[in-house]
């Protein structure tokens, strides 16, 4: 009783030293925001920094060089390439790994707790190796495409790809390994993962109870899919090739190992702006990263307010 | 004719064993239940999006267990609707007859009919976003008619719905059986759906489906 009537006299007491709901409000919203507005603070600081080192003289220096704007081209054309290429392979693998997750298994064997156990770890490596591509350094996804091409089948399919190119018209390509198809596949390897990731994530977040309701109503598998699912997964699909645009777009470790960088042939902006810091040429790296920088935000940009028709307010990966 | 025989459906540690039902042609059937009692489970297994783990389910004598849902010309509407959230109504009235390809002109004509007996005519162009929950159902119900089903499976549909909804619902759902001279299995554990609807009456307790007369 004694301590009954003690908590609720000190009660009063103990909210008149605690600040009104709406300053307690305010409080807890600017520490929220504090530690994303320092790292904010930290991007923009960088860009800043970037634009006052480099001045307008560097820029038409490094665009006036012909190695450069082969470069600039170069890395848009495979950037592109390898993200049409990893959407492909994002979209049904993103699908089916939404769709055969670990409460599709359990409903589906719930009378076979054996093959219920098997599937689900099974799904968990699939899932593991998956993430591979992101968790590598990449200068190890250089070495190891290099290693693989070293193999005999590797070596096959380089002298293969080599005939095709010659039988489509391109005899100056020749095979894979240090070719303009060696910075697709080095940018594709680590962009395509983190693209199946992003589809993988929206078709989870999407109800599967339509596409089954539409199997119903005399729909196939893929028409329920085409029909029903992929409208739904639209914005997905720009925010994963924008992210497996904008990855490619930066890749260079593996680039480097895989591709090489011999000027006016596999030489990419990310490579450009090495090379110049290997040269000494500071001024001329940092004018090649704002290239790239002013590059990615347009591009992406762009692409958010044509793809997404600016309808909604989150960032340009979507 | 609508036949389940000695349908077993074996879901973890939920069970139904053995069930016999026999729906005559035009019946307006209603299943009762308590909730967790598996009706939803058995109307499911019906559709094809559920495997039984023995047993047959038979449409007019055709053996339909082992055929994917898309060909069983079963028409279902679930109790959450699940309409598609990127389609516009009229779109979804004719999705069963798009995907059976059939013509544009036709597809037409068939999806104004259904709006037109559903009361759809002026929610075509909109997206479900902003639908009620009694027009939500009674798109739901208009999809899965337009294609001409053999039989049309309805998960509690009025439970969703206030009392005016309901009744507006239980007079278009006898209408959509009368016109379309569909067989209908409809579940629910509303004692007055039973009464207003059904044609045969049926309860399934203990993991069994029997006649029941005892609300009529």
């Amino acid at each position: 009783m004694n301590l009954l009537k003690t908590s609720m006299s000190d009660a009063p007491t103990s909210s008149t030293t605690q600040p009104p709901p709406g300053n307690r409000n305010r409080i807890f919203w600017i520490t929220m925001s504090g530690f994303g507005v320092m790292y904010l603070g930290l991007i923009v600081a960088m860009i800043f920094a970037d634009y006052q080192y480099a001045n307008w003289q560097d820029f038409k220096d490094l665009l006036g060089d012909p190695t450069v704007r082969f470069s600039v081209w170069l890395s848009l054309f495979t950037c592109t390439i390898s993200a049409i290429l990893s959407m492909w392979v994002a979209i049904p693998t993103g699908y089916v790994l939404a769709r055969v997750g670990r409460d599709a298994i359990n409903s589906r064997f719930a009378n076979q707790p054996l093959m219920r156990r098997c599937l689900r770890a099974l799904r968990y490596v699939i899932d593991t190796l998956l993430d591979v591509p992101i968790v590598l350094p990449p200068l190890v996804v250089g070495i190891s495409l290099l290693v693989l091409f070293q193999t005999s089948a590797g070596r096959w399919l380089d002298g293969m790809t080599n005939e095709v190119f010659a039988a489509l018209g391109f005899p100056g390509i020749q095979g894979i390994t240090y070719e303009i198809p060696a910075i697709i596949l080095a940018q594709f390897t680590v962009s395509a993962a983190f693209a199946i990731r992003t589809m993988r994530d929206t078709f989870e977040q999407i109800d599967a109870r339509p596409e089954q309701i539409a199997t119903t109503l005399g729909a196939s598998h893929y028409q329920a899919f085409s029909d029903v699912a992929m409208p739904q997964a639209r914005f997905g699909c720009v925010a994963a090739f924008t992210l497996a645009w904008a990855r490619s777009l930066g890749e260079f470790g593996p680039i480097l190992i895989f591709a090489g960088t011999t000027q006016m042939k596999t030489e990419v902006l990310s490579t450009t702006v090495y090379l110049n810091f290997q040269m000494g040429n500071l001024k001329g790296a940092v004018a090649a990263s704002l290239l790239l920088l002013t590059l990615a935000i347009f591009v992406l940009l762009l692409m958010r307010f044509v793809a997404l028709a600016g309808d909604d307010d989150r960032g340009i990966m979507a | 004719m609508i036949k389940l025989d000695k349908l077993t459906i074996l879901q973890g540690n939920f069970s139904l064993r053995e069930i016999d039902v026999s729906i005559p042609q035009g019946a307006y059937a209603i299943l009762m239940g308590k909730t967790g009692s598996g009706k939803t489970s058995l109307l499911e297994t019906i559709c094809g999006l559920r495997r039984p783990s023995s047993g047959r389910i038979l449409i007019n004598d055709q053996d339909v267990t082992r055929l994917p849902p898309s060909q069983r010309q079963i028409g279902y509407v679930p109790q959450d609707s699940a309409l598609f959230p990127t389609m516009n109504v009229a779109r979804q009235i004719g999705f069963g007859l798009e995907v059976r390809n059939v013509k544009t002109a036709q597809r037409k004509k068939r999806i104004e009919e259904v709006a037109e007996l559903l009361e759809l005519n002026s929610l075509m162009k909109r997206n479900p976003g902003g639908l009620s929950g009694g027009e939500l159902q009674r798109v739901a119900l208009a999809r899965a008619i337009s294609f001409r089903p053999r039989l049309l499976c309805l998960d509690e549909p009025l439970s969703s719905l206030d009392e005016p909804a309901r009744q507006s619902m239980i007079d278009l759902l006898r209408a959509v059986h009368d016109s379309e001279n569909v067989t209908v299995l409809h579940i629910t554990h509303s004692s007055m759906e039973c009464r207003q609807l059904g044609t045969l009456q049926l309860r399934l307790a203990n993991g069994k489906v029997e006649p029941f007369e005892g609300l009529v």
